[in-house]
């Protein structure tokens, strides 16, 4: 009897940070499906009378979210690609080549995780501002190029390859470029879908520095659109639910689908305080 | 020790790309803070004024910097606490023998982790409204009269407390249920013999266990909240009265709509002298903690 009554505390507890979790969600969701002023009454409405995906043609069709969706996907996916380039070769050497000054850089560099990106940004402006880059793709890829969090996150995994894999490999006189793609690459597979999630994520929701850098409202992505929109439609909530719809939905399917990866590297990332 | 000279090749873009985008701007935005770089040196260089700390001493002078710094430590204290606590209580319960369908609720309560924060900042902003929100509508069921959630400068900044709430429980949680789940199972075999009840081995068993992570959370997320930038921008714009402004957001109006860029400088290196004060003191604190 007892063990029910804890049973049912802790599942019902459990359901109601579900609902708390997921509610929001689930209501933007129905929202967007609404005519337009339809939310506006109270009691609020949970379901759409006539469910109709108008506010998703409007958005496409005069808003020019299908630009805004194709920046987004653009800059996640050319971010995702240069953070694998760049970190994944990194992350390796730094576990297994001996280099001089190998340790302490890496040292060095986990120190400066302490600082805010957000202070290199003026400076990195005006350097971006010099070079041509501001108000470009360009210019919103640049500081996710290389990550010391994506090196670190590589290279912890990179330590578990054995020794004696990469030395019987190069006393068969392979070099360390076969090495790296004949051997390392293959059994970094996990963490370098890992990285790529979270790259990926990552882009796709970040808005300070898109909101910094872009001034061309044809080169907005995703959020920093939304957040324009949101401050001039301010009434319009089913449309800003399509809206937000299109922002969110994206990055949901791929956490669920690439979950497990996500989640350990979540955990790798943790440990390192 | 034998080297391989070939690593450079693998490590050098990526210190490259580091040093040039990231660690040069660290070290020209302190020499930026020290000058008068505004709109008239971004059109000109030769504009431009070294004035040594007077950037920092007109900040301690502004009314309005105190105010974004107090709104920063406010979201700060109250949000990190009732973010930890959220994140531990739900993961103690994921964590039960008796839970079912663990995975699912896993999947469910981290969910708002992912979703892009301008996004759900749009939705909450509906949930806050003050006539037609569900929250008010709630509340009314149980007898409160509805409170102007952002439009009231005393409601304001709670009502951005409960979204990143809300937002980022869910990552907390993941990482203090790895911890639950590697404390050895013995240890509350031993206690349950010993006749330890529900509370008790919480309190002796599972929270000293477990210091090491809270404390490693803690450091992140304060780190995290003082970044607070993109829930004022989208839900409140930094009102009313100013009551959401915060230091991040101080920045960005200096620097980006004001382009008084050494002054938005002065205002990132205060925001990281105050985390970097803020993280050692805990770390300390770890410290003496596990010394005990």
């Amino acid at each position: 009897m007892k063990g029910l009554v804890t049973s049912s505390l802790v599942n019902g507890l459990l359901l109601g940070l579900v609902v708390f979790a997921l509610f929001p969600l689930l209501w933007m969701l129905s929202v967007s499906l609404m005519a337009p002023g339809e939310a506006s009454v109270t009691p609020p409405p949970l379901l759409p009378a006539h469910a109709s995906v108008n506010n998703y043609l409007e958005l496409f069709a005069t808003r020019g979210l299908g630009r805004y969706l194709a920046n987004s996907v653009l800059i996640a996916t050319l971010a995702t690609l240069a953070s694998l380039a760049f970190n994944v070769a990194a992350g390796y050497a730094f576990a297994k080549l001996r280099f001089p000054g190998r340790d302490r850089i890496f040292r060095f560099l986990l120190g400066a995780l302490v600082i805010p990106g957000q202070v290199a940004m003026v400076p990195l402006f005006l350097l971006l501002k010099q070079l041509g880059l501001v108000n470009s793709y360009a210019g919103v890829l640049v500081p996710a190029l290389a990550s010391i969090f994506g090196i670190f996150l590589v290279r912890q995994y990179a330590l578990s390859i054995p020794d004696e894999l990469l030395e019987a490999a190069r006393i068969d006189g392979a070099s360390e470029f076969r090495i790296f793609g004949a051997i390392v690459l293959p059994a970094l597979k996990p963490i370098i879908v890992t990285l790529a999630v979270f790259t990926l994520l990552g882009t796709w929701n970040d808005f300070m520095w898109p909101l910094i850098v872009l001034a061309d409202q044809d080169l907005y992505t995703l959020p920093v659109a939304l957040a324009a929109l949101s401050r001039e439609h301010v009434q319009d909530d089913e449309l800003m639910m399509a809206g937000s719809v299109v922002t969110i939905l994206p990055v949901l399917i791929v956490f669920l689908s690439l979950q497990r990866y996500y989640m350990q590297g979540l955990l790798t990332g943790s440990v390192k305080g | 020790m034998r080297s391989e000279p070939a690593a450079w090749w693998f490590v050098g873009p990526a210190l490259l790309v580091i040093g040039i985008f990231f660690l040069l701007p660290v070290l020209t935005a302190l020499a930026l803070s020290l000058s008068d770089f505004d709109i008239y040196a971004l059109a000109d260089w030769r504009n431009l004024r070294l004035v040594g700390l007077r950037n920092y001493a007109e900040l301690l002078a502004s009314a309005l910097f105190w105010r974004a710094l107090g709104n920063t430590l406010y979201f700060v204290v109250l949000g990190v606490p009732l973010s930890i606590a959220v994140s531990l209580g739900t993961a103690l319960l994921l964590h039960s023998r008796v839970a079912r369908f663990k995975p699912f609720f896993r999947t469910a309560l981290f969910a708002p982790v992912v979703t892009t924060l301008v996004a759900s900042a749009v939705v909450w902003r509906y949930l806050f409204n003050t006539r037609y929100g569900w929250l008010n509508y709630a509340l009314g069921g149980i007898g409160i009269s509805p409170i102007d959630w952002l439009g009231d400068p005393h409601w304001a900044m709670p009502a951005i407390i409960v979204f990143a709430v809300w937002k980022n429980f869910g990552y907390n949680m993941i990482i203090l249920l790895a911890g639950l789940q590697a404390i050895p199972t013995d240890l509350y075999e031993a206690a349950r013999i010993d006749g330890a009840s529900i509370w008790r081995q919480l309190r002796h068993v599972t929270l000293p266990m477990l210091s090491p992570i809270l404390l490693m959370v803690g450091i992140m997320t304060v780190a995290g909240y003082f970044q607070l930038f993109a829930e004022p921008y989208v839900m409140t714009q930094g009102g009313p009265l100013q009551s959401t402004v915060s230091v991040l957001y101080l920045m960005y109006e200096e620097g980006f709509k004001w382009w008084n860029l050494g002054t938005a400088s002065a205002v990132a290196f205060v925001l990281f002298l105050v985390i970097f004060g803020v993280t050692t003191v805990q770390l300390r604190w770890m410290r003496t903690g596990s010394s005990v």
